[in-house]
């Protein structure tokens, strides 16, 4: 069979990986390279959602141009973030409708830009991963990659192909986590009754390691669960499924070993 | 704008409303009911008829068809409840409303109105109003009546005393219903609910008008539709010597056939029933030979702003047919119950609503005090882009220079860097490699400058140190030195 041309994918690794998580951006890479891609990573920022949400349009339109001029030679745009890649997949083409010179480049981009996993699932046919980790795994859906882009099975279906690893499903998983982004700081009480009752249904699994897809969200959970002194670990989805769970858990010192054992 | 109900709104104090929700032990109690119960039941419902998702899209498309045109069964119906021997009244702003309604009772010499519940008369401040001049309302749907006695709005479009718990609506009947015996036992819900009905039968038979709103207009028979599950709308529409329809303008649809379909979706949406217990059509007076009716039947019809969101970006959410599925399925509705929003209509709904009857300057809060989470959108029977409305409105507060200083000047500093990709690469790695320097040793902080709102409630993790794009950068640089296949993960 002729070796087919490898896809070309820009990683828009969002802002929150960047610069807090990057191990999440190595994961991301090998998931994509394994599944056959190669993978550039173009000058980035942000996506614009804060704009976008605080309702400088703006801005946001700036952002935009600036993003999608800086993966327009790439096949395809690939986002660890569902709200990210909802930004940029579905909000974009929002912020051009109607512009002769940028709706028809917002649309293409829409048409090429995907969250990793539904990504991986749906576009590469990749169905199953090569990684181990002896774990009880809870997995939390995030709003907009549930929502806009219909991240669901996907990520179960390759975590269940993780030798070792255990699923057991929370309730309400597909309940938001109450992170909402700059919500958290702006009503800091709501997103905290809101992050206390998902930090409640993650203790119920009796699970040692929750996942989820969105750092975001990661974050608003883990610093709950911590704050309370539960020890359950907190990773993104990519790490465990390329096997990339050296790096410590979120919020947890290098030296530290508590939770999943590999 | 609503003079009175923009008055008595206290959404501008959203931030304090929510807080004191939260330490409200008898409300977060009461609010477990309705994340329990509205979404479970709806949820079955909707999965015992295949063709639901189609009926959505159904709904979705009447409300369109009759917003488009909007005139012209506006006049159709006008001209049937007409023909019926009832009138029609246009009120412009809620003072007309209650002004045209002031006059019916008075002509009547009404002294008591019962009333259905209707939440155009709780937006138009319809009680206190009437109240104050002289002719007593007395509400019969069981909830309604219930915060009534307690002085107090409806905290849910659909299930006004859902914010109270068993033992405060006992209490209340208790402190209220002085002639019954005090030793009688009202334990159980059904003993309030006879209680009730019991004091509300004397009532209705005395009243001299009876004011009902409507879930729906039907422009091809002129009749107002009320759905019911306790039967009062119907002895509030019969029994008194003049019915008064209040109702908004958007409430219009075609024909008797688009209503069934409206009605399918609506009971399933809001209570999670196939059909409410009790629908009732009202299309005139009592005719020669009927057993039972009003003799006057009056229609007010309210604009309120509604014809000018017609216009624009607002008009989606004249599709909405009050199903209150949107709150019973919102995460921040279910921490902080409808008070909070400080006006009539809480929840998704009433953040995108409620800035257009009272203004933006006033509800700023509503439409930002959102996680975004979408799952209002996904459940409304109607489809409304709930998230992107109240995402308008941020815009409209942005540009009209509403939004907190504090927003503003932290979206200008961020978005200079983050509009300038190579500065804000050099800037995060820095900010990244002093960050986790000085968290290191935990892997997280308890408390950062700046992120206050975040630590108050939880930590925030460490930066593992250097940026992702920086740690790229080097990988590749010495990848395409050594020439070799790229090493995966980050460099040690």
């Amino acid at each position: 069979m002729a070796e087919p041309m490898a896809r070309r994918v820009g990683l828009f690794a969002t802002c929150l990986i960047d610069m807090i998580r990057p191990s999440v951006g190595f994961a991301a890479a090998k998931l994509l390279e394994d599944a056959g891609c190669t993978v550039e990573v173009p000058p980035q920022s942000c996506c614009g959602q804060p704009a976008f949400n605080s309702g400088d349009h703006t801005t946001t339109r700036d952002i935009a141009r600036q993003v999608i001029a800086a993966f327009a030679s790439c096949d395809y745009v690939v986002v660890p973030s569902g709200s990210c890649a909802g930004m940029l997949k579905t909000h974009y083409q929002e912020l051009f409708r109607g512009d002769p010179n940028w709706q028809p480049r917002a649309d293409a981009f829409a048409e090429k830009t995907y969250e990793l996993v539904s990504f991986l699932v749906d576009v590469c046919g990749v169905s199953r991963v090569a990684a181990r980790l002896d774990a009880t795994a809870t997995y939390h859906d995030s709003c907009s990659g549930l929502r806009e882009l219909g991240v669901r099975d996907q990520p179960r279906r390759l975590l269940a192909t993780v030798e070792g690893l255990r699923i057991t499903e929370m309730r309400d998983s597909n309940v938001c986590c109450g992170f909402g982004g700059t919500f958290c700081v702006k009503y800091p009480e709501i997103s905290n009754a809101i992050v206390r009752k998902k930090a409640a249904a993650i203790k119920s699994t009796g699970a040692n390691l929750l996942l989820a897809g969105d750092l975001g969200c990661l974050m608003n959970m883990a610093g709950k669960l911590q704050r309370d002194g539960v020890g359950i670990e907190v990773r993104h989805v990519a790490e465990v499924l390329a096997g990339m769970t050296d790096a410590p858990a979120i919020g947890v010192p290098a030296r530290a070993t508590a939770g999943a054992k590999r | 704008m609503t003079d009175v109900g923009a008055h008595a709104a206290t959404s501008l104090h959203f931030k304090d409303n929510a807080k004191a929700a939260l330490a409200d032990a008898n409300l977060q109690n009461a609010l477990k009911f309705v994340e329990v119960n509205f979404i479970a039941r709806r949820r079955e419902v909707a999965d015992k008829l295949p063709e639901f998702e189609a009926l959505r899209d159904c709904a979705r498309d009447i409300k369109d068809h009759t917003l488009a045109h909007l005139d012209l069964y506006l006049e159709a119906f006008e001209g049937r409840v007409v023909e019926q021997g009832g009138h029609v009244h246009y009120a412009a702003t809620s003072e007309d409303a209650r002004r045209i309604i002031l006059d019916i009772c008075r002509k009547l010499g009404a002294r008591t109105v019962t009333k259905g519940k209707s939440m155009v008369a709780e937006e138009i401040g319809l009680n206190d109003f009437l109240a104050a001049h002289g002719i007593t309302p007395i509400e019969t749907d069981l909830g309604e009546y219930i915060i009534q006695l307690r002085h107090e709005m409806p905290s849910h479009i659909i299930a006004p005393a859902v914010h109270l718990t068993k033992a405060q609506i006992e209490d209340d009947f208790r402190r209220v219903h002085t002639h019954l015996p005090r030793d009688r036992n009202l334990v159980e819900p059904t003993s309030l609910l006879a209680e009730a009905r019991a004091v509300l039968r004397e009532k209705f038979l005395a009243a001299d008008v009876g004011i009902t709103g409507a879930n729906f207009l039907v422009a091809e028979t002129g009749s107002s539709v009320v759905v019911t599950n306790e039967g009062n709308g119907d002895l509030t529409q019969t029994l008194p010597k003049a019915h008064i329809v209040l109702a908004s303008l958007e409430k219009l649809v075609p024909t008797l056939e688009d209503l069934s379909q409206l009605l399918r979706v609506l009971a399933r949406s809001a209570t999670g029933q196939e059909m409410s217990v009790y629908t009732t059509l009202s299309s005139g007076p009592r005719r020669p030979g009927d057993p039972d009716g009003p003799d006057e039947y009056h229609v007010v019809l309210l604009d309120n702003g509604r014809s000018s969101m017609l216009a624009g970006t607002f008009r989606d959410m004249l599709r909405c047919i009050r199903c209150g599925a949107c709150m019973n399925h919102c995460p921040v509705y279910h921490a902080v119950g409808g008070h909070a929003y400080g006006w009539v209509y809480p929840g998704p709904m009433g953040a995108v609503l409620t800035p257009s009857l009272i203004g933006i300057d006033k509800a700023g809060h509503l439409p930002n005090a959102s996680t975004f989470c979408g799952r209002c959108e996904e459940v409304c029977p109607v489809r409304i882009p709930l998230p992107r409305m109240m995402r308008a409105w941020r815009e409209h507060e942005f540009e009209q220079h509403l939004s907190p200083a504090t927003v503003r000047t932290g979206l200008a500093v961020w978005s200079f860097f983050a509009k300038r990709p190579r500065l804000y690469g050099f800037a995060t790695a820095i900010a990244a490699r002093l960050l986790a320097l000085a968290g290191h040793a935990r892997g997280r902080f308890s408390w950062l400058p700046f992120a206050s709102g975040w630590t108050r409630h939880r930590d925030f993790p460490t930066p593992q140190g250097g940026t992702f794009q920086a740690q790229w950068k080097r990988r590749e640089l010495s990848s395409s030195k050594a020439a070799q296949p790229p090493r995966l993960g980050p460099p040690p």
